[in-house]
């Protein structure tokens, strides 16, 4: 296999580790820029869809049961996002730092309810047939590159989810009124738009898409009561350096710190490349404290 | 609540614990002196989070700096000359590096423990303060922090001892410390150490700069057309949380005999937190409570149903801060809202009432 073909692979997993960052990242972004409030429990809506996934292909004998167990994946952790922000977020509005504490504690709990439904082991979800070769480049300069087709799936799945998400925002009833919310609060509440159902559907759509980010991760990784643990904390790092509520910014900002965590790993351990994008975050915040793309306002804001 | 009731109520707490000695087993009293190590942590937080209004997530990464510092004199100390750490040879090192070898004289170990955690804290604040960088931000890079310092500790095996981290201490300062009577010791000179931080938050409380971290935790905008700079005081209140945290590790770490990157990553950070949450966030003496409370609940549900503490953790996370934002310290205002109530109205108060 030649230097290059190992230089693209590397991308290739890096554009598909940014892939399942953006799902991940996108319901914290939508939810931070609307309502100022940080899910520390978003890992485990992923870690909630990867066990759907998980138990509809076990449930399902049918080579297309992962399309579906998609849709569970996203309605169930929608619906869980929902109960979340009903039963939790609303009542802290305001408090941001609360809501982080608040969130953490359900976390723990969904992290724990997991581990006595299922164990502390991975539950393993077999690619169906059609996802499980590989695309072989066996001559020309990129001989032995090998492309699996479960990430180049979730990579498409990552382009589809965020063009269905930029429609939603642009075109839809809802979308307008996110967008009205997102500009002033005050204003869209005078103007008759219940603030209260666009948090709650907002955020009930960004828990679900975490929820496909599971189903997506489950094809490459065993699902684990922690796996949410372990994604997050770059979703955040995503978050940060994207910028406030802006689906671009965040877009952008998890395709840098995917390839950034893959290029560094070819160099480095994986340890080393955790501390290095750490350093990397502080270091982008000296230049734009304010994430890749903001908007300008006047509002003077404590959060 | 009254001054004098209060500082009753500080005594009284202060007489149970000198007094613990005589009616505690020697097991519950070397649980108490590693949780009063902990408090100091606490008051740190405290400090931090309750008058600054800045939660840290990592407050775990400086703990573990002030924590390995110690550990790392008690293992050079416990070397017969030429010889090194059995991890070092095993990971096939000739020599033991020089950064490890300074902490070798007492004193310099001892400086270690207050000027790593101090510097490392007030560095990473100043980045991040001076650009305006705070709230929500601040914790989940505090957070980000946690993880790459327990992730690289584990990694660097040959430096650190990796994952089983660093343990087998010897003496410090010519007394072995598995002897009993260095264990009484410590929890004297932990309960000192203790006493010692909670008047330091005392007089910085009065203080001009106490108060005005507590009008930054309010209002930092209104603070800054004043004409103060609060990257400033955010990052002196940040250090000195960092040199309580440290200070805190390294008495842990005499009291337990080990440290390892599990004691100081997310989880146990955020642990250290909600302790703090629990007693109540801006009350020093709240706080030390807490930190007790939660560290012995722990410790009796942990050991006997783990798995049960774990949800019983996650909903106190909810409860308090839904609940009882200001923690136990809070109980008595709660009340005192309470009580008016049920109190009989005197004749001028209905008289007053409009129709």
């Amino acid at each position: 296999m030649g230097n290059s073909a190992i230089v693209v692979g590397q991308i290739f997993n890096g554009v598909s580790v940014a892939s399942i960052l953006l799902l991940t990242a996108l319901g914290l972004a939508l939810s931070f820029g609307l309502m100022h409030v940080i899910n520390m429990a978003h890992g485990e809506m992923l870690m909630v869809g990867g066990y759907l996934t998980y138990l509809t292909c076990r449930i399902v004998h049918n080579p297309y049961a992962f399309l579906l167990a998609l849709l569970v994946a996203f309605a169930g952790s929608a619906l869980l996002g929902a109960l979340l922000e009903v039963t939790v977020i609303r009542w802290l509005y305001g408090r941001p730092l609360d809501t982080l504490l608040a969130t953490w504690g359900v976390s723990l709990i969904l992290q724990q309810g997991a581990r006595s439904i299922f164990g502390a082991i991975g539950n393993e979800v077999v690619a169906p047939p059609w996802l499980s070769s590989s695309i072989s480049l066996n001559h020309g300069p990129l001989a032995g590159l090998s492309l699996p087709y479960v990430r180049i799936f979730i990579v498409l799945l990552t382009i589809a989810v965020f063009g269905l998400l930029l429609l939603f925002i642009a075109r839809t009833r809802w979308g307008l009124y996110l967008r009205a919310v997102h500009q002033d609060r005050e204003m869209a509440q005078a103007l008759g738009v219940n603030t209260k159902w666009v948090d709650l559907v907002v955020f009930a759509v960004g828990t679900g898409v975490a929820g496909l980010a599971g189903a997506a991760l489950a094809l490459i990784a065993p699902v684990t009561p922690t796996v949410g643990q372990s994604y997050v904390v770059y979703a955040f790092m995503v978050v940060i350096v994207g910028g406030l509520g802006s689906l671009l910014g965040t877009a952008i900002a998890a395709l840098l710190i995917g390839l950034f965590s893959a290029s560094v790993q070819m160099f480095t351990s994986i340890s080393l490349a955790d501390v290095l994008l750490l350093v990397m975050v502080i270091v982008f915040i000296q230049f734009r404290p304010r994430g890749i793309i903001f908007k300008r306002s006047r509002i003077m804001k404590e959060a | 609540m009254k001054k004098s009731f209060k500082i009753l109520l500080d005594l009284l707490l202060l007489l149970a614990l000198v007094l613990a000695p005589l009616y505690l087993s020697a097991y519950n009293l070397s649980l108490l002196g590693r949780f009063l190590a902990m408090a100091i942590l606490s008051l740190g937080l405290c400090m931090v989070w309750g008058w600054g209004g800045i939660l840290s997530l990592g407050q775990g990464v400086f703990w573990g700096l002030g924590a390995y510092v110690l550990a790392m004199h008690l293992k050079l100390v416990g070397l017969a000359p030429g010889d090194m750490p059995d991890f070092m040879m095993w990971s096939g090192l000739d020599h033991i590096p020089g950064w490890w070898t300074i902490f070798r004289h007492p004193s310099l170990a001892f400086a270690g423990i207050f000027l790593v955690p101090t510097v490392a804290a007030a560095g990473l604040a100043w980045l991040v303060f001076n650009r305006r960088v705070s709230g929500v931000y601040f914790a989940l890079i505090t957070q980000a922090l946690a993880l790459a310092f327990a992730t690289l500790l584990i990694s660097q095996q040959a430096y650190t001892g990796g994952f089983n981290g660093l343990t087998d201490f010897g003496t410090l300062l010519g007394h072995s410390i598995v002897d009993p009577g260095f264990q009484r010791a410590m929890y004297w000179i932990t309960l000192a150490a203790l006493v010692a931080a909670f008047l330091f938050c005392q007089w910085i409380s009065q203080s001009n700069f106490g108060k005005i971290l507590l009008a930054i935790r309010d209002g930092e905008s209104r603070i800054r057309f004043l004409g103060y700079n609060p990257a400033t005081y955010k990052t002196l209140a940040f250090a000195i949380g960092g040199t309580f945290a440290g200070v805190s590790g390294a008495l842990y770490i005499l009291h337990v005999g080990v440290i390892s990157p599990a004691m100081v990553g997310v989880v146990p950070s955020i642990e250290m937190v909600i302790a703090v949450a629990v007693g109540g966030r801006a009350s020093f003496t709240g706080v030390v409570l807490g930190t007790l409370l939660v560290n012995f609940g722990k410790d009796l549900i942990s050991s006997a149903f783990p798995e049960l503490w774990q949800f019983g953790m996650g909903l106190m996370f909810i409860l308090v801060v839904t609940a009882l934002p200001q923690g136990l310290a809070g109980l008595p205002e709660l009340w005192a809202g309470f009580r008016p109530r049920f109190r009989k109205r005197t004749m001028q108060e209905i008289a007053d009432q409009p129709n």
